[in-house]
């Protein structure tokens, strides 16, 4: 093989003559584009480049350049600067969507993370059935989103409410519960069907870290004499944070970006109580046609995201492995 | 034989079938390849058609739907491919198609949709002519909303009344003899069936059809008004004001959860006999009359035209289904053939029978259909597409129109008051700032 890397260095090669010479730039140049490390490695970092700009840079800065246009569907539209962020500014039932998505969001992602913790901690202890166990947690990741909107439906229908037969039939209320008919009620119920789909996830994930603590740490902390508490608080939870950050980002964007099970549940109803921006900017770019301010409100999330994910990193995760360094 | 028809024939069959019926089974086969022979658009070679449609709320009136399709490509060898979606579903699938010039070649949705995107629609005013000149004529609003411009740009195929469908003896026991024929008799009626303990409920939720109905036609009963004949904005009035209140009133005595429902909601209600009353096409008739542990049901309910408001003449808005052609379409002449095929009576009138009351046509010969009086229940549902109005009301059916009621617009400004989240006049004004946006 000619890879000019490995020829010894100091010895002059004889001088070839021109023609030849001419031959050995041109086998040169094909030589450094294939052989050459820093090529090589743009040649294989091109496939990933490709698909990320085909497929993830281009509809977002599609996506953006668009919301600077009066887009309707089936035209393009013009450029108009700021407008549809101008109007925006001044609509209320924007500002109520970003009010409903950082509520459900913050909810629902404090306590998916609290239940799914201690279903984790519970599933790493030694039991009867564990494997079982665990597959049963993980129902409600498997049904798909859609299903289980529609069980929820039912679950919180207005006349037909399993809960409110129940309750009814126990005595404790005289009357049908308003689910989904009451602005709060909505809410608390959607923010529910988001735990119950989200918890598996987390649960999951977090018990896949507790599975990489060394059993000795444990061993050693009870030996010194610590509490189940101090052995949760000074072993388990630190060796947990890189992991947890990950599935905290990753739970951050999946709620705040939850689109299926609002739409299948309420449409964003009544109201506009659980209109979240997702469903909003679908609801005016793609029902009603204004792809301009669709858009605009779904670039607006974009600061929303990218501050949940620095604080994620920044802020859960202090580790001196993310600088390339092992941890103390 | 049926088979050596000629287009004499064809004329007076067609003709004689209008009123009386239709064929069947070989019968129909031999009238559609003659039909076929003398209609004057000819698929292009190998045409290959893709609907997506709403989907049935009575199977009847699809597989007679299916047998109509299957009589067309038998006579002129284009294959149609059907998808069925919730109508909710159709405009979201038209609109991404138009917009990325590729889909199904036809798409069958809901009120003006072809209006989101009339660039988009293939001219369609031979297709229309043609209809209009042999079953016409059309009734108003199909024209209204078949146009845009001077030429149509869908074939308003039929409308599905959203009448008020209610319990004969609730009705009775509320100490009415009949349905309330105005919106003051009809807000005693609610509280006194309320007071009963069997009230009745119209959807408040984004309901595409139950919700947007109703609303558009109490904001026109009380005088209201979304926009002037030139598009101007004219929500903020005392009439819708006045609107507002008494649907708030009607509201109050309406069974609690309706702020929640789609378009689903009431028909499992009622069917469940939660509720006394609401506003539907006559799928709930329908279901109740096919299922034997229902029949109580439908012995018992009747169907009436909405109450008159303070404006004194009827101010109904019914669900009407438009069928268009994407101009993406390779085979426009098959789109059209199909399109005249449909509504030609040998497949119109068995078609209008199995969907029995739930489709109205726009075109007037058709109210010969023995539908609407066989069954003296399904009668109202004979003169929606007459009675109806447009989503547009005063003003234009454009896309304008077409995006306000696609936004729930008025649903929200109605559902917002009526549930205590915001005063009427700001209620209003919310509204009306956003319809000043898509009527700008």
């Amino acid at each position: 093989m000619t890879d000019i890397a490995l020829k010894a260095p100091g010895v002059p090669p004889p001088s070839p003559p021109p023609l030849a010479a001419e031959r050995g730039k041109r086998i040169s140049a094909w030589t450094r584009l294939t052989a050459n490390r820093n090529w090589l490695g743009l040649w294989f970092m091109l496939p990933a480049a490709a698909f990320l700009i085909l497929f993830l840079a281009y509809p977002l800065a599609l996506g953006i350049w668009i919301s600077f246009t009066d887009a309707r569907i089936g035209q393009s539209g013009a450029f108009i600067g700021l407008e549809n962020y101008e109007w925006l500014s001044d609509d209320s039932v924007f500002w109520l969507s970003v009010f409903n998505t950082l509520l459900y969001t913050a909810v629902a992602s404090v306590v998916k993370f609290a239940i799914g913790l201690y279903l984790a901690l519970l599933l790493n202890e030694n039991m009867p059935f564990k494997a079982l166990l665990r597959a049963i947690v993980l129902i409600p990741f498997i049904v798909p989103t859609v299903l289980s909107a529609i069980a929820f439906w039912w679950l919180f229908d207005a006349q037909f409410s399993i809960i409110s037969w129940s309750l009814r039939h126990l005595g404790l209320i005289s009357g049908n519960i308003d689910f989904l008919g009451d602005p709060w009620n909505a809410r608390w119920s959607v923010i529910f069907a988001n735990i119950w789909r989200g918890i598996p996830f987390v649960a999951i994930t977090l018990l896949a870290g507790l599975q990489t603590v060394p059993p000795s740490l444990f061993e050693a902390a009870t030996i010194d004499g610590a509490s189940r508490w101090q052995i949760f608080r000074h072993v388990t939870y630190p060796l947990l944070t890189p992991i947890i950050a990950v599935v905290m980002t990753f739970s951050v964007l999946f709620t705040f970006t939850d689109f299926q099970l609002i739409w299948v549940l309420t449409k964003g109803g009544p109201v506009n109580a659980t209109q979240l921006m997702a469903t909003l900017s679908y609801q005016r770019a793609i029902i009603a046609g204004h792809l301009g301010e669709g858009a605009a409100i779904s670039s607006a999330m974009i600061p929303f995201l990218l501050g949940a994910i620095l604080i994620s990193w920044f802020g859960l995760q202090r580790r001196k492995w993310q600088q390339g360094e092992s941890n103390d | 034989m049926i088979t050596d028809l000629t287009r004499r024939a064809l004329v007076k069959g067609a003709t004689a079938t209008a009123a009386a019926g239709a064929l069947a089974g070989p019968a129909l086969l031999a009238w559609a390849k003659a039909w076929a022979q003398s209609a004057p658009w000819k698929p292009e070679k190998n045409a290959q058609l893709a609907m997506l449609r709403w989907k049935y709320f009575v199977q009847a009136e699809d597989d007679a739907f299916v047998a109509l399709l299957d009589a067309f490509t038998k006579a002129t060898g284009v294959k149609v491919i059907v998808t069925r979606e919730s109508y909710e579903d159709v405009t979201p699938k038209a609109s991404v198609a138009a917009n990325t010039g590729a889909g199904p070649d036809l798409f069958w949705g809901l009120y003006s949709l072809p209006h989101l995107f009339p660039q988009k629609c293939i001219d369609v005013t031979d297709v229309a002519d043609y209809l209009g000149k042999k079953y016409g004529p059309w009734a108003p609003s199909a024209v209204t909303y078949g146009k845009s411009g001077n030429k149509w740009i869908d074939i308003p195929v039929c409308y599905t009344g959203s009448l008020i469908n209610y319990r004969i003896s609730t009705l009775k026991k509320a100490g009415f003899s009949k349905f309330p024929a105005t919106t003051d008799e009809f807000l005693e009626y609610a509280k006194a069936t309320k007071a009963n303990g069997t009230p009745g409920g119209l959807a408040l939720g984004h309901a595409s059809g139950d919700a947007n109905t109703w609303v558009y036609w109490c904001l026109w009963a009380f005088g209201g008004n979304m926009v002037d004949k030139n598009d101007k904005v004219i929500l903020n009035s005392p009439e819708t004001e006045k609107a507002l209140t008494w649907a708030k009133q009607l509201y109050d005595n309406m069974i609690p959860g309706v702020a929640s429902w789609n378009d689903a909601s009431n028909n499992k209600a009622f069917l469940a006999g939660e509720i006394h009353w609401t506003n539907n096409g006559i799928s709930i008739y329908a279901a109740a009359r096919h299922d034997p542990t229902k029949t109580d049901i439908a012995d018992d309910m009747d169907h009436a035209y909405f109450p008159i408001g303070p404006v004194g003449k009827p101010t109904e808005l019914h669900l009407m289904f438009p069928l268009l052609a994407m101009t993406h379409t390779k085979y426009p002449q098959a789109c059209k053939a199909l399109m005249a095929f449909m509504l030609e009576a040998n497949q119109f009138n068995p078609w209008i029978e199995a969907a029995a009351g739930y489709l109205t046509p726009g075109l007037a010969a058709y109210d010969a259909n023995p539908v609407w009086t066989s069954d003296p229940k399904r009668t109202p549902y004979r003169d929606v597409a007459k009675r109806s109005l447009t989503v547009g009301g005063l003003g234009s059916v454009g896309e304008k129109a077409a995006s306000a009621v696609s936004d729930f617009v008025l649903v929200d400004m109605f559902a917002s008051y009526c549930t205590g989240r915001e005063e009427a006049k700001n209620a209003i004004k919310i509204a009306e700032r956003q319809l000043q946006r898509i009527y700008r």
